[in-house]
């Protein structure tokens, strides 16, 4: 798997920031404008012979300056190898499409585009895919919440489905699982004393 | 006569139609009765699975799985169990292997006695679909004898399968198997030289072996266009790589071909489980680590330990460590893979789910391109369709 980490390296020199192998997993690091040339040497390549596109998906990281991870998986029936590819974007960086070189692609496109917001360019056909006609927002970033924002129910009096804000009976609780032995750092009430006598008794 | 311009006729397919199997719409556009595009929108029967999960525990994804490919949950189960043990670094108690095995075939038959009897149904004959019934109704009863639950049966859990198969059960399913054949003969002896299943079948939505790599297809779809590729043979996983099983492969990749291949997969499924069921040795079938798998509920009753265990797994449940995963099987539609990213905690950061069906169901508008109304229906039903899986 070295040898095929190496090989990519070298057949894509300006393409690839850096390989990794965790878990016997591959992951090559690419730039956002060289995915196409990247997918295509995947593809193409004799030493790599990637010819299924098994998998492509966003991954949100909210606190980081480009946001979303774009995720491929690639698979080699011939070489029985399995490879990762990814890069980073944000909101408003499109990233290249790859549905020239994998026909399969488009859905998991459209997808990544419905559910996270990721920008294909040169992208035939970029409309929402899972989500509720006339849809807004994108659903499966971190900071759109669960309950999500409207709620539908069928209005006898109009007779017609009608959209509405959620309302919810019960706030939705998020539950704190950190166990106070091994959680972030806690202060008891009235352990600020203890603290400041030990720091005295040092000092 | 000045020449006139005739626009194309749209139709509209669905959402409820009984051979779309589930809620799939299709605008079509025909040229007199010869498709000339499919526009397909799915996303009816989306859940937000994916969401759901990033808020779960690791033990509380599991019944998700089960509704996503309603047809064959415990293949799903078994992606998900095996991305969070890789993850953690557990080893599974061989005969739990060999269960999950086992059950995975038993899954495999009822989801291809589903499709090919349906898909029979669809271009035409009823009666396959009324036998293969009977016959799902005998397996679920053995999922509800392992698992208590006919459908949903959240068996397979990260450390090995949830309990023991009950006393007696193995004898009962080597029973069913041998009788089993059977079926699948007089099934094959309605179908197989059956003039319109033939006529409606053979020639239809034809993929070569290039095109079905570039569409991403997987599974019996693969197999069917001559790739001979199948993950329980190159990536084994559990105890695969002990059962001797042959891989059935097409020649022309159309309709006709699907159905046969299907056919014989179950053939096969059958030796595995025969296998299985040889192999089998007593044993537990859940890890022994008490940090991942709960204790029985007689420990609970007498040691405190067990019972501390008890709670923090069904309340917090297990950390796993911070890293990312693909693990894939081959689940009866094509190859099912769950990535996993976890940032440590005790819930997933992010669950992608890749379902087989997904870009075999996107190649709609490609392989019925030409093809008459009539066999869009056929196509879809060869491409073993679930609407749980694609729209998760």
């Amino acid at each position: 798997m070295q040898d095929l980490a190496d090989h990519i390296e070298a057949g894509l020199p300006d393409a690839v920031i850096r390989t990794e192998i965790v878990r016997g997993e591959l992951t090559v690091w690419v730039k956002r404008d060289s995915v196409v040339e990247a997918a295509t040497y995947l593809r193409d390549d004799p030493g790599c012979d990637f010819k299924m596109l098994i998998d492509l998906c966003g991954v949100d990281y909210p606190e980081r300056e480009e946001r979303f991870e774009v995720v491929y998986h690639f698979l080699s029936h011939r070489q029985n190898q399995r490879v990762r590819m990814k890069l980073v974007t944000d909101e408003d960086m499109p990233v290249a499409s790859v549905a020239g070189v994998f026909s399969a692609a488009g859905w998991f496109e459209r997808e990544a585009y419905d559910l996270y917001g990721v920008l294909f360019s040169d992208h035939s056909d970029l409309r929402r895919i899972l989500t509720d006609y006339g849809f807004e927002g994108h659903p499966l970033r971190k900071d759109f919440p669960l309950t999500g924002h409207v709620e539908v129910r069928y209005d006898d009096e109009e007779k017609r489905v009608v959209y509405e804000p959620v309302k919810l009976t019960q706030d939705f609780r998020s539950f704190d699982f950190e166990s106070p032995w091994e959680g972030p750092e806690r202060m008891l009430p009235g352990d600020e004393k203890a603290e400041a006598q030990a720091e005295e008794a040092k000092g | 006569m000045a020449e006139q311009y005739i626009q194309n006729y749209t139709l509209n397919f669905g959402p409820q139609h009984p051979a779309a199997h589930g809620v799939l719409r299709m605008v079509m556009e025909l040229d007199g009765e010869i498709v000339e595009r499919i526009d397909s929108h799915i996303g009816l029967l989306h859940r937000g699975t994916e969401k759901l999960i990033e808020y779960k525990t690791y033990t509380q994804a599991i019944p998700y799985f089960d509704r996503l490919d309603y047809v064959s949950p415990m293949n799903q189960e078994h992606a998900y169990a095996l991305a969070v043990e890789r993850l953690m670094g557990i080893e599974v108690p061989e005969r739990g292997q060999y269960i999950r095995v086992l059950f995975s075939e038993i899954s495999r038959i009822l989801n291809h006695l589903l499709n090919l009897t349906a898909f029979a149904l669809d271009v035409g004959a009823m009666t396959p679909l009324l036998w293969g019934f009977e016959e799902r109704e005998k397996l679920m009863e053995f999922y509800e004898g392992a698992s208590g639950a006919r459908l949903h049966a959240a068996y397979f859990r990260p450390g090995g399968v949830h309990q023991d198969i009950p006393a007696g059960m193995a004898e009962e399913i080597r029973d069913w198997a041998t009788n089993f054949p059977n079926f699948i003969r007089d099934m094959e002896a309605l179908l197989n030289e059956n003039r319109i299943f033939k006529q409606r079948t053979v020639d239809i939505g034809t993929a070569s072996r290039e095109e079905a790599m570039d569409w991403g297809f997987s599974g019996p779809m693969l197999r069917a266009s001559g790739v001979a590729w199948d993950l329980r043979k190159s990536q084994p996983y559990d105890v695969y790589d002990r059962m001797d099983f042959d891989i059935p492969i097409g020649k022309n990749g159309d309709c006709y071909d699907r159905y046969l291949v299907r056919v014989e997969e179950m053939r096969q499924s059958l030796r595995i489980i025969h296998q299985c069921l040889d192999q089998m040795k007593p044993g537990p079938v859940m890890t022994t680590d008490g940090k991942i798998a709960p204790p029985k509920r007689g420990e609970m009753k007498k040691s405190m330990e067990a019972l501390i265990h008890h709670f923090k797994l069904y309340t917090e449940g297990y950390h796993v460590p911070a890293g990312e995963i693909y693990a894939a099987v081959e689940a009866p539609k094509g190859e099912f893979g769950v990535y996993l990213v976890s940032d440590g905690t005790n819930k997933p950061y992010r669950c992608k789910i890749r379902a087989p069906g997904f870009p075999h169901l996107q190649a709609m508008d490609y392989l019925c391109k030409g093809h008459m109304l009539a066999d869009s229906v056929c196509v879809l039903g060869a491409m073993d369709i679930v609407f749980g899986e694609i729209d998760r």
